[in-house]
């Protein structure tokens, strides 16, 4: 792929203009929303650097649960549909590891500064 | 309608805002949600203007479904005041004679209702040890609301919540694991509804007015009350989405189980197991995550594209943080 610029670079771009340049001449409720785009920007910022790595974790946490190969998509749906027909226990260890370290990467990546994820680490 | 309009219609019938009112003015809008208008106005009466406070239904309202009348709104909360509750006063309900719509005036109630000031700031910091024990009475009396003469308003349970939002899921389209272990734990506990009573149905920090000084002044927001467990209004102020950063008080960022507890039995309410708001408070978590993907979806399907509806959806992982800690402690 192309880095000259990189993707994380267009992203900080893109932030630095909306920061510095748009934001100033904005007002009431566009403030607000101008905060919330750069709030989306960092969010896919971090999507950029730790989306695929969380995916395959999770991928490979799946095929061990599942006992079965396939893609994240496929072994995801496969889990629901299990815990909504009762065919896996929702107080196993293993399933509860499995949602434990895959919401955790996911906050990291939405909102890392929610209470609720320092809770979730402190808890182990 | 045009704030012109409003102001002129509203003029029409200030003599019933306050006593002595001659005319209103300032009509001033505060914000306006998609099922909801807020708007400031003065009514004008020979010793001085009286600021009110106008809330009124937008000409095409869109959003939640829920939501009662706001003549509804008005009575239950004239009937919270005749309880004693803090509420604000409500002079005046529009007719439809008076042209101003689906709306009603209350008083201004000085203070602030933003979670996230009443939890950090230093101007709360004497108020906010006694502002549980403060929820916990005034809910006691909400509860001990008198049924009959109350206008109609939807009976629920927890299974009936259980039902509703797992349907907004399902509709969705979402695949999360976390939604549905806590969907399957929550179906499996799901208490009986022993004693059904007036809940708030959105009793939060962030809905209630705080005085720097007095505490609790007045809770607002009625428009999800309804019959129901009692326990759901103790699980909702409970939940973590709702203590903005202070994870270590349960109630609302600023108190403890126990205080919000003995003061509703002290208050006269019927003792409530702390295992019960604890499980309302899991479905409350649950609830409000439905709530973020559905506001999502209104982005996507484009009623809404602001980024602002974009980003909410990527919220709804921050109660899925909380629904597997509260897992993990019931597993």
């Amino acid at each position: 792929m192309i880095e000259q610029p990189t993707a994380l670079e267009l992203v900080d771009a893109v932030i630095g203009f909306i920061e510095t340049r748009a934001a100033p001449q904005l007002k009431d409720r566009d403030v607000f929303l101008a905060r919330v785009a750069v709030n989306a920007l960092l969010t896919l910022r971090r999507e950029i650097e730790h989306g695929a790595a969380a995916e395959a974790s999770a991928t490979a946490r799946l095929q061990d649960l599942m006992g079965e190969e396939g893609d994240f998509a496929s072994l995801n749906t496969a889990l629901c549909q299990a815990i909504r027909e009762g065919t896996i226990d929702i107080t196993a260890p293993a399933l509860l590891a499995h949602m434990r370290a895959s919401i955790i990467d996911q906050v990291q990546i939405d909102q890392p500064n929610y209470s609720g994820l320092k809770a979730a680490l402190a808890g182990g | 309608m045009e704030a012109a309009d409003l102001e002129r219609a509203i003029n029409q019938v200030a003599a019933k805002l306050a006593p002595g009112a001659t005319g209103a003015s300032d009509l001033r809008r505060l914000s306006g949600g998609a099922s909801q208008e807020t708007w400031s106005i003065l009514a004008n009466t020979p010793s001085g203007d009286v600021p009110l406070i106008l809330r009124r239904r937008p000409d095409s309202p869109t959003g939640s479904g829920n939501a009662v009348p706001l003549a509804t709104e008005a009575a239950l909360i004239r009937a919270a005041a005749a309880r004693g509750a803090p509420v604000p006063t409500v002079p005046y309900v529009f007719q439809e004679a008076d042209g101003v719509g689906e709306a009603y005036v209350m008083g201004k109630v000085e203070g602030e209702t933003l979670g996230s000031r009443i939890v950090r700031n230093e101007a709360f910091a004497a108020i906010r040890p006694k502002l549980a024990a403060q929820c916990g009475a005034v809910l006691a009396q909400i509860h001990a609301i008198p049924l009959e003469g109350l206008p109609e308003v939807a009976h629920s349970s927890a299974l009936v919540e259980l039902e509703k939002y797992e349907a907004v899921y399902r509709g969705c389209g979402a695949e999360r694991p976390i939604i549905e272990a806590a969907l399957v734990h929550l179906k499996r506990h799901a208490p009986a509804l022993e004693r059904q009573t007036l809940v708030h149905g959105d009793f939060r920090n962030g809905n209630l007015m705080i005085h720097p000084e007095d505490g609790l002044r007045a809770v607002l927001d009625w428009e999800l009350a309804h019959l129901g467990d009692p326990a759901e209004d103790l699980g909702w102020i409970c939940v973590n989405s709702w203590r903005f950063g202070n994870h270590a008080k349960p109630v609302g960022g600023f108190g403890d189980y126990s205080q919000l507890l003995d003061a509703y039995e002290a208050a006269g309410g019927t003792p409530i197991a702390l295992e019960r708001v604890k499980y309302w408070q899991m479905l409350g978590s649950m609830k409000w995550g439905i709530m973020c993907m559905t506001m999502y979806l209104s982005f996507a399907n484009g009623a809404d594209p602001s980024v602002e509806r974009a980003m909410i959806g990527r919220r709804t992982s921050e109660t899925e943080i909380d629904l597997i800690t509260l897992l993990e402690a019931v597993a």
